[in-house]
């Protein structure tokens, strides 16, 4: 075959896969892509940015690819061999400057965006933010709500267009936090507590998963953030401090045992401290508890 | 807990079906060997010819062969995966639970690196380099064949979980705490871990010391460090790498199994243990490990390019600086695997940007080859097409992963699917095409005949196809907000698609890895037409391909003297002018004598892993004192070598060229 026609039916098998992908997804949502939050938009932005500015260097590595093994393949009657030629080696000059730029500029771009975007930082909004605490636990989230005193397992209801300062700790292996359409993930661990600033710019409902293996009940470890209005946020609460459950103690120590696929809980008060005192367990040397 | 049998009981012996499996898939497969061999009458001729072998020719081979039976072992697993990810969705579970699935990818992650990638790069280097220095064995044979042997038995014991026990690590690759610590894993299955990677690392070290020394002690003379030939080049760099980075793994794992045999607390989170330091230690080792990997790879394509363009490899010093700068920064960028875990904005700033400066290394070396094929004489044959797939996946996946060094990038794309499409990327577009450039670049020189070219470009095209079959789908899905180890996911997702299609890629690589094993069947049965009788089918550079095919025990009955860096191309171009090798006569040849104690050795090596394993404390020392017993024999032994007299090398040459 001609190596003409080798490259087209290539680059129709190609462009048809390519093609078919494409609308294997018509109908999902591309999460990351498809940002809901002020944290989430902005790393969108990184992740595109980062990749134009690559294909600068990519592009034309990848012609010269194409290019060179057509025009100087061995069957070639134009093939004008030379077997001691050889570039200039100035040539090296534009070899090592090009992707040189490439990354430099991208590295002011990722200094500037990592202090832009670390997730420890608060976030600037007329609205006061809230805070949430994040226990990761076998195998479900745990949400307390400091402020309100309520608590809920695998459900989060969060006003939009109002920070929402998260502090993470874990009561089980160390897990990762993370829903995509709002922003990027924060580790959760044992004795210690790590922040994560996001905000949800509308109302809707976002997809939250646990993306560090932590035990056979990691695919379960699913939750729902919905946001809504203020109205709406403080009617919630307000609503789930009427229910019956309370979080004491003792609860929080059943629900802290292993249990998979969990359904969404409420509880209307919260033992006080209690995201300090998961903490502090690990700090006074008491040893981890057995399955 | 008895005395005698410690934790073992009757109760760890198969029973589940997939331990039945593959116990009995096991012992099938060695009845199988058994069986020819006896009746071939060839036990002997093994044990002779191959298991006590100090010729790192043979043991390259064994490397390869092991490497590649593990591979099959590692795609099962990965098959497993593909299948219960596109069935478990919504109210179906798939057919595995979700401990099963965990064990499945965690087994997948480490066969392929340790027992794959590792494996085959090892016997690419045992093959190659000595020939390429114009050496005739290693500096230390014997430590060869011993780090062989030790990475058999860790591979054996990886495996060995479907016999005794039935469970392995289900705690990913890296077996992170606090999850892999006693509380949370209390099984075997981290044991089994612990000892595999503990048994087979300290053969990876060895072999690393052997070959740095004998790539800077037993050079041809005339070829300074600046004219080796860039697969020893990236070869040297790597091993160094190994004996930078492998002590970090051994002393890591030693402290986790303190933790879990004697209660320590290193990686605890309680007592003042802290599972971030094993992180940062883990990840010091883990990646460089990638570039380990990925370096002699790089060496096989300068080759390769040059070779089958026909010309000098463009800006030699220019590569070397290159590689070097890869390893030099690979030792600098650990804590980009774990941005997310909650460092400063400043640190994960430091560590993003160094690993973005890999990439100019990186970018270098593929514009170097694209300038060596510039007016070169290009001719596709497999090693090239291989090349060519190479660039084409592993530029996307450089791109993948100069992003996800973007530290706010990658808090969105952190253990997804995105990070695991890139590191697929990195390592079957990187290590293993490069690999599969090696064993078709390097065929004929070790078995004297030619691969079937025509299968061999078929199984290319099924590769490369099925490649971005499987791993564009990944991508897709990590930006969906699919994160990896999942083994259940909700239909609302949309995700099943896409995972079904991930598997149809995976069935289209396995036609490419089915018409590699035909092609090698058909080429070994038509062996007598492909004959590679010059030695030199490629019109190669380098030294290797001065040497007949297969080249004999000694390598070089005369050793070359080097004065140029493609030292075999220049000789040729100077072949009517200069017959410098006829100046020389036949000397002595001093080689190594073959060895059992490799074997022993690490059998007592492998006793001692699974005494550990099952806490059979009397077995352990037993076998501890079986090695130190070995070691000391050996030490004693002070007739290692035997003498090739002059006469019979000169009669075994003029038989070479009288056949010929």
């Amino acid at each position: 075959m001609k190596p003409k026609y080798k490259f087209v039916i290539l680059t129709i098998l190609f462009s048809l896969i390519a093609f078919f992908l494409l609308w294997l997804t018509k109908n999902s949502n591309i999460a990351v892509l498809n940002p809901k939050g002020l944290i989430a938009a902005s790393e969108r932005r990184v992740i595109v940015t980062s990749l134009l500015l690559m294909l600068l260097a990519v592009v034309p590595a990848l012609t010269m690819l194409f290019l060179f093994a057509y025009r100087f393949r061995a069957s070639n009657p134009k093939n004008n061999y030379n077997p001691n030629y050889s570039l200039d080696s100035r040539m090296q000059i534009l070899w090592w400057g090009l992707p040189i730029a490439v990354i430099l500029v991208l590295a002011v771009l990722t200094f500037k965006s990592v202090h832009q975007l670390d997730p420890f930082k608060a976030l600037n909004s007329p609205n006061r933010p809230l805070t949430i605490q994040v226990v990761a636990l076998n195998w479900k989230w745990l949400f307390i709500y400091p402020e309100q005193n309520i608590a809920t397992v695998n459900f989060i209801q969060i006003p939009q267009k109002t920070p929402i300062h998260f502090e993470l700790t874990a009561d089980a292996p160390m897990n990762l936090f993370w829903v995509p359409q709002l922003g990027g993930q924060m580790s959760a661990m044992q004795g210690m507590s790590t922040q994560l600033n996001l905000m949800a710019n509308e109302a809707g409902e976002y997809n939250g998963s646990a993306s560090e293996i932590n035990g056979k009940g990691l695919a379960g470890m699913r939750f729902v953030v919905k946001a809504a209005s203020q109205e709406d946020f403080n009617s919630w609460a307000q609503s789930v401090k009427n229910s019956s459950k309370p979080l004491s103690l003792e609860t929080y120590s059943k629900l802290a045992e292993p249990s998979e696929n969990n359904p969404k809980a409420l509880y209307s008060s919260v033992e006080s401290d209690l995201f300090k005192s998961v903490m502090m367990k690990y700090m006074s040397g008491e040893p981890e508890k057995s399955e | 807990m008895s005395i005698f049998f410690g934790n073992l009981s009757l109760s760890a012996l198969p029973h589940e079906w997939f331990t039945i499996g593959g116990t009995v898939s096991m012992i099938l497969m060695g009845l199988g060997v058994a069986a020819f061999l006896t009746y071939t009458k060839r036990w002997k001729w093994l044990w002779t010819e191959w298991l006590t072998a100090c010729d790192p020719k043979k043991i390259g081979i064994m490397y390869i062969l092991v490497a590649s039976v593990m591979l099959f072992r590692g795609a099962l697993d990965a098959a497993m995966i593909w299948l219960q990810q596109s069935l478990s969705v919504g109210a179906s579970h798939g057919y595995l639970d979700a401990g099963h699935f965990q064990q499945i990818f965690t087994a997948h992650g480490d066969i392929m690196v340790f027992f794959v990638t590792m494996g085959f790069l090892f016997g690419l280097i045992n093959l190659i380099v000595p020939l390429q220095i114009g050496a005739r064995d290693l500096a230390f044979p014997f430590l060869n064949s011993l780090g062989f042997w030790l990475y058999l038995a860790g591979a054996i014991l990886i495996n060995l979980f479907f016999v005794f026990g039935g469970e392995f690590a289900a705690t990913g690759w890296l077996s992170l705490p606090p999850l892999s610590e006693l509380a949370y894993s209390p099984g075997v299955g981290v044991d089994y871990w612990v000892w595999s990677l503990q048994v087979s690392g300290i053969g990876t070290l060895i072999g690393g010391i052997n070959f740095i020394v004998t790539i800077l002690k037993m050079r041809a003379p005339g070829m300074t460090l600046l004219k080796m030939p860039m697969f020893t080049w990236t070869s040297l760099i790597s091993m160094i790498l190994v004996v930078c980075v492998f002590p970090i793994l051994t002393v890591t794992i030693t402290l986790l199994w303190l933790d879990r045999y004697f209660g320590m607390h290193f990686f605890t989170s309680s007592f003042g243990g802290n599972p971030m330091m094993y992180v940062n230690l883990i990840w010091m080792w883990g990646h460089p490990e990638v570039y380990i990997l990925i370096l002699p790879a790089f060496g096989i394509y300068s080759e390769v390019v040059a070779t089958f363009s026909q010309k000098k490899l463009f800006g030699y010093v220019s590569m070397v600086i290159a590689a070097l700068l890869v390893a030099g920064l690979a030792v600098l960028v650990w804590l980009h695997h774990f941005f997310t875990m909650g460092a400063g904005a400043d640190v994960n700033a430091f560590f993003g940007i160094t690993t973005m400066f890999i990439a100019i290394p990186t970018g270098v070396q593929i514009y170097n080859w694209l300038s060596t094929m510039y007016r070169g004489k290009i001719t596709f044959s497999q090693p090239m097409h291989w090349f060519l797939g190479y660039v084409a996946t592993f530029t996307f996946g450089g791109m993948a992963g100069v992003l996800m060094a973007s530290p706010a990038a990658d808090y969105q794309l952190h253990n997804s699917l995105f990070l695991v499409a890139h590191f697929h990327t990195m390592v079957i577009g990187g290590a293993l095409f490069g690999i599969f450039a090696g064993i078709t670049y390097w065929f004929p020189k070790v078995t004297g005949f030619k691969l079937n070219e025509r299968l061999g470009k078929l199984a290319f095209w099924f590769w490369i196809v099925g490649f971005f079959v499987s791993f564009v789908p990944l991508y897709i899905l990590g930006f969906m907000g699919a994160t990896r180890r999942l083994d259940h996911y909700d239909a609302s997702l949309g995700w099943q698609p896409l995972f079904i299609t991930a598997g149809v890629g995976l069935v289209i690589i396995s036609f490419g890895v089915a018409l590699q094993v035909w092609q090698i069947v058909m080429s070994f049965i038509s062996r007598k037409q492909n004959l590679d009788i010059t030695g030199d089918p490629w019109n190669g550079r380098t030294l290797e391909w001065s040497t007949p095919s297969p080249p004999p025990a000694y390598n070089f009955a005369i050793i070359p003297t080097v004065t140029d860096r493609d030292a075999f191309w220049e000789m040729k171009q100077r072949i009517n002018t200069d017959t410098e090798t006829d100046k020389h006569g036949y000397t002595d040849i001093h080689m190594p004598k073959n060895t059992g104690m490799g074997i022993y050795l690490a059998g007592f090596v492998f006793i001692f892993g699974f005494a550990m394993v099952w806490h059979i404390v009397w077995l352990a020392i037993v076998s501890l004192i079986g090695c130190v017993v070995c070691i000391i024999i050996r030490s004693l032994d002070d007739e290692v070598e035997y003498t090739l007299p002059a006469a019979e090398v000169e009669k075994m040459e003029k038989l070479k060229t009288g056949y010929l």
